[in-house]
């Protein structure tokens, strides 16, 4: 917030130029909570599962990165000379490949005994998981803030009067690059046997898919993508690194999630972004209306997904429940 | 029909609060074990009257209220909400703006309890009766989300009315539990102060090993506390079985079907709200007055996920096991803290059971084996991260393992004794 507060006001700015931008910063702060909303509502169309753990785990897989990047150089070390922002990305993939697997075994363990069973009950379990995971992530980082290394730092591209700092920069550009590879990915033989357990379990098991391997293909994308969206939270201008906080800043990928709306993985991306947009600009607008008190960007969220709610109950894109006696 | 507990000739017996002989004797044995508790007199669990262990009591005892309301709109209603530490945090800043003491920063009517603790539940029942009509737009998981955003946006709320809460980090005292018939006046009744034995305690010096002139202001409050919690058993236990429970488990079960057969939804969706929030409302105030000061944080997530593992480590939709669930979760923190602690005097003093602490806990920066660690050495769990860690593993578990909770193993244990010693 700070950080964003200082690029947005660092030069004396026409109406024009602070509302540019603010909507640069809102689509970068957009695709972070694109990023995650993406990977919960992969988990939900593919395993019905409502996934409160989100946040922890993204904060656990920025955490990796803190712990590869900073402390122990992996891999790195092993690679002699390379070029800085290489080697960080290696990390950083390593990171979100250990994030994906413990997806795959919280699955395997905590859900897949769970199948059949009422959907609040396993939301119930992923808030159980929520504790585990984040207290322990929590300690593991000593409370306090740990610095993910990256290469851009704070470093800022000025085009004319239009200034974004590059982290935010390559947000964006590796939410497109997810977003492309998703789109192939569902195309992709895999894919549509993920499509067809997420349209019907038993059938898809009647075809000869198995709705296990499903499972597991579906977590650890999930979870995946929740550790590219914590990476991403936790860069510079968001956060100066991995902290207890930024899980919950995870949390507010969830009313992206549900103006999207739960089961659409193109909802994620335009509520996501809708979010997003509408934070910052809450932040840049309505902080110096000082009735609204202090921090409103942070709740301007969960109105906007009440509001939503209200009109479509469904969220944008999701799908209506119909629902016989 | 001696000896047919099941067998019923009648719908009032059916309906019945206590049915059967053996329901009836323990529900007196625990009427006699709730008075000799807060005295150090229960045979065995005399320790519970300890003030240590009081304050934990009292504070299930203020869980139990929020618990069955939450009970009644989870369990009974199936309307899925995480927002109860909202409305709790409603009927304490009721309660405060009411009962507390003015001062230059904060409002505070210093208003006696007989109102602020009624005001407090009503209020948090209006704004129940507020929320209602989205849940009966937004249903199932996207219910939870409202919810959860309610939290959220309380908390905003409270950091930012300070007029009402406080400072952000300080909070503001809360008015104390005590029964005055107007502001400034002397209190009729102190729930807080030590004193004399209630007059009609006395009869429990009638036991032999039993003799009491004393009792603690923990043992006064707890005795306020209990006869709001046997109130609300009531009342909840009695909404359970007749027209308004049995329509909102008709809307839990299937709601258009419910419709089908002529309940109202909307109207039994907004009750359900109105009368949780209401028993959210008063253990808020009166978790918040016994607690003494509250920070806006304090009625965060953590909160409202404690209640809702409450009720689903209970068993959802008895009444029975809220009381289990609450007791399981406030208490048993403190049997951890206990039994780590007596592991790390084991390391130290080389007990028998030495080489089980050296495994469990770091005593030193060196010592890289152990996930608890009693002293800040690095990573390792500190004893309140471990409780934490454990409540996860015990919601995570439970569900897995026994989705209908205490009360389910309950219903186990006693189906095995009783065609016991045949399977059935």
């Amino acid at each position: 917030m700070i950080g964003l507060v200082v690029i947005a006001q660092a030069v004396a700015q026409t109406p024009v130029e602070k509302f540019l931008n603010a909507l640069g910063s809102g689509i970068a702060l957009g695709a972070i909570y694109a990023l995650l909303a993406l990977g919960f509502v992969i988990i939900f169309k593919a395993t019905q599962v409502v996934n409160f753990a989100h946040g922890a785990i993204a904060a656990l897989g920025a955490y990796f990165v803190s712990y590869f990047a900073t402390v122990s150089n992996i891999p790195g070390r092993w690679m002699g000379d390379i070029a800085p922002t290489l080697s960080w990305t290696l990390s950083a993939l390593l990171a979100v490949a250990l994030t994906a697997l413990i997806g795959i075994i919280i699955e395997r363990i905590t859900i897949r005994p769970m199948i059949g069973e009422p959907l609040f009950a396993v939301a119930m379990i992923t808030l159980g998981l929520d504790l585990i995971i984040r207290t322990i992530t929590n300690d593991l980082m000593d409370n306090t803030n740990q610095g993910l290394g990256d290469p851009w730092g704070v470093n800022v591209i000025e085009i004319g009067v239009f200034r974004i700092a590059q982290t935010q920069v390559v947000t964006v550009l590796v939410l497109i690059a997810v977003g492309l590879a998703l789109a192939w990915f569902f195309k992709s033989r895999t894919g549509v046997a993920v499509r067809a357990t997420a349209f019907d379990q038993e059938a898809a098991m009647a075809q000869g898919i198995s709705v296990g391997k499903v499972f597991a293909i579906a977590w650890a994308i999930g979870a995946g993508l929740a550790a590219l969206g914590g990476i991403f939270a936790s860069l510079a201008p968001r956060g100066a690194g991995v902290s207890p906080f930024t899980a919950f800043v995870a949390f507010r990928a969830f009313p992206a999630v549900i103006i999207g709306g739960l089961d659409s993985v193109k909802g994620a991306i335009v509520g996501g972004l809708l979010v997003g947009v509408a934070e910052v600009f809450a932040g840049t607008y309505l902080n110096s209306v000082s009735w609204l008190g202090i921090g409103f960007g942070g709740i301007v969220p969960w109105i906007l997904m009440m509001i939503v709610l209200l009109v479509k109950p469904y969220g944008l894109f999701g799908t209506e429940e119909i629902r016989r006696v | 029909m001696r000896g047919r507990p099941n067998l019923y000739t009648e719908y009032q017996s059916e309906m019945g609060l206590f049915p059967t002989t053996t329901k009836k004797v323990s529900i007196a044995l625990l009427g006699v074990i709730a008075l000799l508790l807060p005295f150090n007199a229960l045979p065995l669990f005399g320790f519970l009257g300890d003030s240590g262990w009081m304050v934990l009591v009292n504070k299930s005892l203020i869980y139990a209220i929020g618990a069955l309301g939450l009970n009644l709109l989870v369990g009974v209603a199936g309307q899925v909400s995480l927002g109860h530490s909202f409305f709790m945090a409603v009927g304490a800043y009721t309660a405060v703006v009411l009962g507390g003491e003015a001062g230059k920063t904060v409002w505070g009517l210093g208003l006696p309890m007989w109102i602020w603790l009624p005001a407090a539940g009503l209020v948090a029942a209006v704004v129940g009766v507020l929320i209602a009509p989205t849940a009966v737009r937004v249903r199932g998981l996207y219910l939870a989300f409202v919810t959860l955003g309610l939290v959220f946006i309380g908390l905003f709320l409270w950091r930012n009315l300070g007029k009402v809460a406080g400072g952000p980090t300080t909070g503001r005292p809360w008015p104390e539990l005590e029964l005055a018939l107007w502001r400034n006046m002397d209190p009729i009744i102190s729930f807080t102060s030590d004193g004399p034995l209630w007059w009609w305690l006395t009869p429990i010096n009638w036991l032999p090993w039993v003799d009491i002139e004393e009792m603690s202001g923990h043992a006064k409050t707890y005795f306020f506390v209990l006869f709001f919690v046997v109130v609300f058993a009531l009342v909840s236990k009695n909404l359970m079985r007749t027209r308004v429970g049995r329509s909102w488990a008709a809307i839990r079960d299937r709601d258009i079907a419910a419709e089908v057969m002529g309940v109202a939804e909307a109207k039994g969706k907004t009750q359900a709200f109105a009368i949780s929030s209401f028993y959210a409302g008063i253990a808020g105030a009166i978790l918040a007055s016994v607690v003494g000061r509250m920070i806006p944080e304090s009625w965060d997530l953590f909160l409202a996920i404690e209640f809702v593992a409450i009720i689903l480590i209970g068993g959802a939709g008895t009444v029975a096991g809220v009381f289990l669930g609450t007791f399981f979760v406030i208490l048993s923190p403190r049997l951890v803290e206990d039994l780590t602690n007596w592991l790390a005097t084991q390391v130290t003093e080389g007990g028998t059971f030495a080489w089980l602490g050296n495994l469990f806990i770091r005593t030193s920066p060196d010592d890289y084996i152990g996930i608890v660690s009693l002293d800040a050495y690095g990573p390792g769990l500190s004893i309140f991260q471990l409780n934490v860690v454990l409540f996860g593993v015990l919601i995570v578990v439970f569900l897995i393992v026994e989705p209908l909770g205490l009360y389910g193993i309950w219903i186990k244990v006693r189906n095995y004794w009783k065609g016991w010693p045949f399977t059935y």
